[in-house]
C-alpha cells in the first residue's frame, strides 16, 4: 500500500498502540527508566515529550523537505534534526520561564532532558525514512509523544503500586524489575497488532 | 580534577565489567536493543557505537580546554553527530544492505546516553589517550552485554546464529524472541545474573577520576 495514502488518524493511533515508539522500538529508554520512579514527574515529562515531539516533527519535516532536499544535503539530516530539537526545547524553556512559573516548575525542568531523548530524534528519523507527508508527520509526532507518555505513566503507576505491595529479589530491584514490567506491557501492546498496521 | 589519574589501560578495562555502562547505569540501550534479534546487525551496531564513542571522546578531550562551559553540551552533540555521519556514510558505502536494515538506528547513536555520558563525564576532564581508551572500553563493555542478548534471542527466535541455521529444522521457534518484549526480558535477566555475580553490591565506589556519567 502506498504510504502517502494512509490517513493521518490511522498513523496517530498506530504510533500510540501497535508501533509504540518505546515498547516496540526501545527509544527513549534512559529517561524512561530513570523518571518512572515517580508518577508526578512521569506525567510532567510525558506531557513535555508529547508537546515537543508534536512540534518538532513538522518542523523537521519542513527543514528536511524544503531545505535539505533541494540542496542535496540529506546526509546532514542528523546534525540538523538535533539542532532543530535543541533550539526548539531551548526556546520553549525560555518562554515558559517568562510566562508562567507554575508551568515552568512542572514542565520546564524536564525540557533540557528532552534534547537527547531518543524518542524525539527517532521520531524525526522515522518520518523521513517512511516518507510521510506533512500532515502524516504531525500525526506521527503527536502519536509518538502520546505513546511514550502513556508508557511512562503506566510504568510509573505500576512501580508505585509495586513498592507498596510486593517484595522484589534484591538483584532485580530498580531498573531490573522496571524492565520486566515494561516487557509485560510490551506484550500487552502486541495484542493491539490486529487493529492498525503501519510500517 | 583527580588525585591519581587513570592509566589508559585501567580506563579501558574497568569499563568492561565493574563500571559497565549497561549494568551499572542502564544507559544507552535505546539505539541497539531494537536490533538484538539478529546477531549480525547487533555486531555492526556495536562496532559502530564503540568507534563513535571512542573517537568522540578523543576529539572532545583534545578540544576540552577550548570548549566554553556554557555551550559544552551543544558542542559535544555536534562532535558526536559528525562522527555518526561519518559512520553512516561508511556503512552506506560498504554495507548498503545492512545500512538500510538498520534504518534510523545508526543515527540514533547520537542520542545514545553512553556516548554523551562518557564525553561529558570523562573526556571533558581527562587526557586524550585515556579518554579514547575509556570510550573504547565503554563501547566494548556495552557490546558484550548486547551481543549476549542477541546470541540468546536469535537462536531461540529464528533457530539461527549469524544467519546460519544452528538448531534442528523441527525446532519450534519462539516467536516471542523475535518481537520487542523479549528484549526487555533478556536485558532484565542479564542484569539479574550480573548483579548476582557481583555479589549484590549495587555499586562499588567509583575509582579516581571517574565521575558518574550524566
Amino acid at each position: 500500500m502506498d504510504v502517502q495514502a494512509i490517513s493521518p488518524l490511522v498513523i496517530f493511533v498506530a504510533a500510540i498502540t501497535t508501533n509504540n515508539i518505546l515498547l516496540t522500538n526501545f527509544l527513549g529508554m534512559c529517561s524512561f527508566l530513570a523518571i518512572s520512579n515517580d508518577l508526578g514527574s512521569s506525567l510532567g515529562l510525558g506531557a513535555a515529550v508529547t508537546f515537543v515531539s508534536l512540534c518538532t516533527a513538522p518542523l523537521n519535516w519542513i527543514v528536511y523537505h524544503w531545505l535539505l532536499v533541494p540542496f542535496h544535503l540529506e546526509y546532514l539530516q542528523y546534525i540538523v534534526f538535533i539542532l532543530v530539537i535543541a533550539a526548539f526545547t531551548q526556546i520553549v524553556e525560555m518562554m515558559i520561564e517568562r510566562l508562567s512559573t507554575p508551568l515552568y516548575l512542572t514542565l520546564g525542568i524536564f525540557l533540557p532532558l528532552i534534547t537527547v531523548n531518543c524518542c524525539i530524534f527517532g521520531c524525526a528519523l522515522f518520518l523521513v525514512i517512511r516518507g510521510y507527508t506533512f500532515l502524516q508527520s504531525v500525526a506521527y509526532g503527536a502519536g509518538c509523544g502520546a505513546g511514550w507518555a502513556l508508557a511512562i505513566v503506566a510504568l510509573a503507576g505500576l512501580r508505585e503500586r509495586m513498592r507498596k505491595r510486593s517484595k522484589v529479589v534484591p538483584e532485580l530491584e530498580g531498573p531490573g524489575i522496571a524492565l520486566i514490567l515494561t516487557g509485560f506491557m510490551a506484550m500487552a501492546f502486541v495484542g493491539f497488532s490486529g487493529i492498525v498496521r503501519i510500517n | 580534577m583527580s588525585p591519581a589519574p587513570l592509566t589508559p589501560r585501567q580506563a579501558f578495562t574497568r569499563m568492561l565489567w565493574e563500571e559497565n555502562p549497561v549494568l551499572v547505569q542502564i544507559l544507552g540501550i535505546c539505539s541497539t536493543l531494537a536490533v538484538t534479534n539478529l546477531v549480525k546487525n547487533t555486531l555492526i551496531m556495536c562496532v559502530g557505537l564503540t568507534l563513535c564513542t571512542a573517537f568522540s571522546a578523543l576529539t572532545i578531550s583534545l578540544l576540552r580546554d577550548r570548549i566554553p562551559r556554557q555551550v559544552r553540551m551543544m558542542v559535544q552533540v555536534l562532535i558526536i553527530a559528525a562522527w555518526v555521519i561519518v559512520l553512516k556514510i561508511v556503512l552506506d558505502a560498504f554495507l548498503p544492505e545492512i545500512s538500510r536494515e538498520l534504518g534510523p538506528y545508526v543515527g540514533l547513536i547520537i542520542t545514545n546516553c553512553i556516548v554523551m555520558g562518557r564525553t561529558e563525564g570523562f573526556a571533558m576532564g581527562n587526557r586524550p589517550l585515556t579518554a579514547f581508551c575509556d570510550g573504547l572500553g565503554a563501547g566494548v563493555g556495552y557490546s558484550l552485554v548486547l551481543l549476549v542478548i542477541a546470541a540468546v534471542r536469535e537462536p531461540l527466535g529464528l533457530g539461527s546464529f549469524f544467519g546460519i541455521p544452528v538448531l534442528p529444522s523441527d525446532w519450534t521457534r519462539w516467536n516471542l524472541m523475535v518481537i520487542a518484549p523479549s528484549g526487555f526480558f533478556a536485558l532484565a535477566t542479564f542484569i539479574w545474573v550480573a548483579k548476582a555475580f557481583k555479589g549484590g553490591t549495587p555499586r562499588p565506589a567509583a575509582p579516581a577520576g571517574a565521575k558518574p556519567a550524566a
